[in-house]
């Protein structure tokens, strides 16, 4: 849509950059409170760290963030490893297979159900089997989505992939396995990674399923609960510095994943 | 391919641990629920394992059902706002040269990736009695109360609108974009005026952007918790608020389930209703 | 002519798909040295037939014999045959170089063995300024040569190419002719080609086949499938063709529109049998005032084709539906200002017409 052809010019563009003053402000607020000596909106007292020096300082702080580390870590292994099998056992099937349907459903559930249905019924399950609640059943429910994710991203990934270098390999003499490590792996493993990071933020964000499936007691409490806690319960200023960096930290990866999703490029 | 292909066994081992994963830990999961939301609570809030309808006679309660309801204005009106927003903005990036497009869009969905209670928190800095926008009325001499801006419906809107409008944004771009543009100038050509053209002809075409995105947006508000109990509190409650009761509070495990089940049956009555209408909007891509 | 010996021996090669037959008891002897095409339409079959060769494919019936093996069980990976891709299928997370290796990393080869044979194959092949670069950073034809350099660095017994000249464009694909026919003199591997394109066949191929529907209509060398197609498939697909429809009326007579025209053929008479006459444009000549000819025919001038070198005219007859279709060179066209609408009388030696049954 070319710009001589459309209308309202102007007007547009002004309610876009209103747009994205409304998307922005409130995270800048946020930023600038952070450096606020005084560290509320009561007034401005010069830039200062001291609320990043007391966040290094807060224990409860320091280990719910080692949780969610943790807990990230771990189900994002777990989705990039049965994420990626599963987009490969798709992907590799002959057109026409019986079973596509029932996959891709399955596969986008995890992604629109609504996460507090997700968060009870994994609890129920739990509850039902008797497995004690903490940092494990926190990693196997963000699994659950997060192999969702990876297999979409990797997929994608898989549909402008040549297969014919998969032949060509076996053509110049080398077995299936070495074909699968050697050449299949390296040429997907951009899309894996982005996927991965993909999963790695939106683990460090989740807080409903955490919260539900991590049973009781600091010793798994990941940062969004702890972040929910001081928001309910104290509200301190350390907040506005911590809410910054958790920022910062999802920007990056996301940018990474980003980088690495580029759909290659070829040369003529 | 068929060096790799043919191989059904193949195929069988790599999906198997992935599936497997899923539906121990997803299919079996809701199927529980499901179960639970026929069953009768137990004495000490627990199970009792003997089959009835009473959870779902419950929901249908005045009470249970006003609440249902008021989820469901509230969220229809995040919905009708980010659209109304939304599009505009979605059509302000569309017009713009290609090469920024990218950056654009990703402007739009950089907030959207951030932590979602870090951007419902920043809301509350703002609209707080002691939050930024009342500080700044009394820095410009207002001098009556501070305003309550927080913990009212319009609140929960607002916080609604501002988290999912990012991908609003996305979905009508996404339609828009896909608009051939020549089918722009041949209605200039026969005749009509801009907005002619706009009404008649850009518009119809880009109503399977706007209703994935509003779909998206409405199915997730109605199912959302964060929002209604940061900006909303004990005022506003919704469906969300009410399961979280159920399960934490209350206890109530099975009615808990039935009104979760309200929430998936919504949901798939509104992704049958997006698909229909994105198929039925195929053929005008020209 | 070699006298050499089969060295890929097709027997009755069938390949069948659900509803249909894809490849229909194929049967071909491919020779040593020799540099051999599979040509035919899209859907004939004949890269199902080369990667039955490969080993992708199994047949549904028949052998296929190398040196006198059956290698029809033999895996992909264990057959001394390598095939070029269309998509050229490098490998983007190799080098130039580790794409060349790899064939010979499975081979087991000593590394101060696969080095120096990869510097070898590098240099002849002029890429050795490419040899650190991945495979998005060359151009079409660069990616090509990488290609041939991974096949022909194994030295396979015979290099299958799958339409290896389809993504260039028309200067670049008529230089890679000949570099390829070179190519393959040099290193005494046999070549099999497939290809759709008949001139590419022509120029390229020591003998070809022409596949139509899975089966093979005729294989011989170029010269005698353009001078002596077999069949009106093939007499319409290698080259520009008159054909006529007509009936034989005697050993060297057929009848056509009520004209007898004077052939040249073997074939045993069956009277009033059903055959048809080609005549390839080059072999019409325009008759001047009195010149006289074993078969003529009058017409009138309805298209003139310049190409350059040659003019192709097409004139309306009454003798058939469609224009004949006539070969001179421009200058004769310009000496005597050939024109549209102009009569003109068309001459054929008898000789020149060959007969078809089928």
């Amino acid at each position: 849509m070319s710009q001589s052809r459309s209308l309202g010019g102007t007007a547009l563009n002004t309610h876009l950059w209103l747009v994205y003053a409304f998307l922005y402000v409130p995270i800048l607020v946020l930023i600038l409170l952070s450096f606020n000596k005084f560290g509320l909106p009561t007034a401005w007292g010069g830039v200062s760290l001291k609320w990043y020096v007391s966040l290094a300082h807060n224990s409860a702080i320091l280990s719910a963030a080692l949780n969610t580390l943790i807990v990230a870590l771990a189900a994002t292994f777990i989705a990039c490893v049965l994420g990626t099998l599963l987009a490969l056992g798709i992907e590799l099937r002959r057109k026409g297979s019986d079973k596509g349907h029932v996959v891709d459903t399955l596969l986008m559930a995890p992604m629109i159900i609504p996460d507090i249905v997700l968060a009870i019924a994994l609890l129920s399950f739990f509850n039902l089997l008797k497995v004690g609640l903490g940092l494990h059943s926190i990693i196997i429910s963000h699994a659950v989505f997060n192999i969702a994710f990876v297999c979409a991203v990797v997929r994608t990934r898989l549909k402008h992939f040549d297969y014919s270098i998969l032949e060509a390999s076996i053509d110049l003499g080398a077995s299936a396995f070495t074909t699968f490590r050697r050449v299949l792996l390296p040429a997907i493993f951009p899309g894996v990674l982005a996927g991965g990071l993909l999963s790695f933020t939106l683990s460090v964000d989740e807080f409903i399923i955490a919260f539900f499936n991590s049973g009781s007691g600091q010793a798994s409490t990941t940062l969004p609960m702890q972040i929910y806690a001081m928001i309910r319960f104290g509200v301190t200023p350390e907040i506005n510095a911590l809410a910054t960096l958790v920022m910062l930290v999802s920007i990056t990866a996301l940018l990474a994943s980003q980088r690495l999703n580029k759909a290659p490029r070829t040369h003529e | 391919m068929s060096a790799l292909h043919a191989d059904r066994r193949l195929s069988a081992w790599l999906l198997a641990p992935g599936f497997g994963w899923l539906l121990i830990f997803l299919v079996v999961p809701c199927v529980l629920v499901l179960v639970y939301s026929f069953v009768e609570r137990g004495a000490y809030g627990g199970i009792d394992w003997l089959f009835t309808w009473e959870n779902y006679q419950r929901a249908f309660d005045p009470l249970y059902m006003g609440i249902l309801l008021k989820s469901a204005k509230i969220a229809g009106l995040a919905t009708l706002f980010a659209v109304l927003i939304g599009y505009p903005a979605a059509y302000a990036i569309a017009r713009a040269p290609r090469r920024h497009q990218a950056v654009f869009l990703f402007l739009v969905m950089l907030p959207f990736w951030s932590n979602y209670l870090i951007r419902t928190y920043a809301w509350i800095v703002l609209l707080n009695r002691e939050g930024l926008i009342n500080r700044l009325l009394q820095m410009f001499g207002y001098s009556g109360d501070p305003i309550n801006m927080l913990y009212t419906e319009a609140s929960v809107v607002l916080g609604l609108v501002y988290n999912y409008i990012p991908f609003v944004i996305l979905a009508i771009f996404s339609s828009l974009s896909r608009i051939n543009n020549e089918l722009w100038d041949a209605s200039r050509d026969l005749g009509a005026s801009g907005w002619m053209t706009f009404r008649r002809i850009i518009l119809p075409l880009s109503v399977p952007g706007v209703a994935a995105g509003a779909v998206f947006v409405f199915v997730l508000s109605i199912g959302n918790f964060i929002t209604a109990d940061l900006l909303g509190g004990k005022q506003v409650q919704m469906v969300g608020n009410l399961i979280y009761a159920q399960f934490l509070t209350a206890r109530d495990w099975p009615f808990g389930a039935a009104l979760s089940f309200f929430l998936i049956a919504i949901m798939l009555i509104l992704l049958f209703v997006q698909a229909l209408v994105a198929r039925r909007a195929e053929g005008g891509r020209a | 002519m070699n006298n050499s010996s089969a060295v890929l021996i097709l027997d009755k090669v069938s390949k069948s798909y659900g509803n249909g037959l894809a490849v229909d008891e194929v049967s071909l002897n491919i020779r040593e040295n020799e540099f051999f095409a599979l040509l035919g339409p899209s859907g004939c079959g004949k890269t199902t037939l080369l990667r039955m060769l490969a080993g992708f494919e199994t047949p549904s019936g028949g052998c296929i014999y190398l040196d006198g093996k059956d290698i029809s069980p033999l895996p992909a990976n264990k057959r001394p045959l390598n095939l070029m891709f269309q998509s050229y299928a490098l490998f983007p997370n190799m080098t130039v170089r580790k794409n060349i290796a790899y064939g010979l990393e499975m081979e087991r080869l000593p590394q101060s063995e696969i080095r120096r044979r990869v510097d070898e194959v590098l240099n002849t092949a002029q890429l050795a300024e490419l040899a650190e670069r991945k495979p998005d950073q060359l151009s079409g034809g660069q990616r090509q040569r990488v290609a041939l350099a991974r096949a022909l660095v194994k030295r396979p017994r015979v290099l299958l190419l799958d339409e290896p000249l389809g993504a260039l464009d028309k200067k670049l694909r008529e230089k890679m002719q000949l570099e390829l026919k070179r190519l393959q003199l040099e290193s005494g591997i046999t070549f099999i080609i497939v290809t759709h394109d008949q001139e590419e066949a022509l120029v390229m191929s020591d003998r070809m086949a022409v596949l139509d529907g899975g089966k093979v209509c005729q294989c011989g060398s170029p010269t005698e499938l353009y001078e002596n197609p077999n069949s009106r498939f093939v007499a319409n697909f290698i080259g520009v063709s008159n054909l006529f429809e007509g009936v034989r009326s005697g050993q060297h007579t057929v009848r056509v529109n009520g004209q007898e025209l004077n052939v040249e053929t073997d074939a045993p008479l069956v009277p009033g049998q059903s055959v048809a006459v080609v005549v390839r444009p080059e072999r019409l000549q325009v008759l001047g005032e009195g010149e006289t000819c074993a078969n003529q025919v009058s017409g009138q001038i309805v298209e003139i084709a310049y190409h350059g070198l040659d003019t192709n005219l097409h004139v309306q007859t009454a003798f058939s539906d469609k224009p004949l279709i006539v070969r001179v060179p421009s200058s004769q066209c310009e000496f005597a200002h050939f024109a549209m609408g102009m009569h003109v009388r068309l001459g054929w030696q008898a000789r020149h017409a060959r007969v078809l049954t089928r």
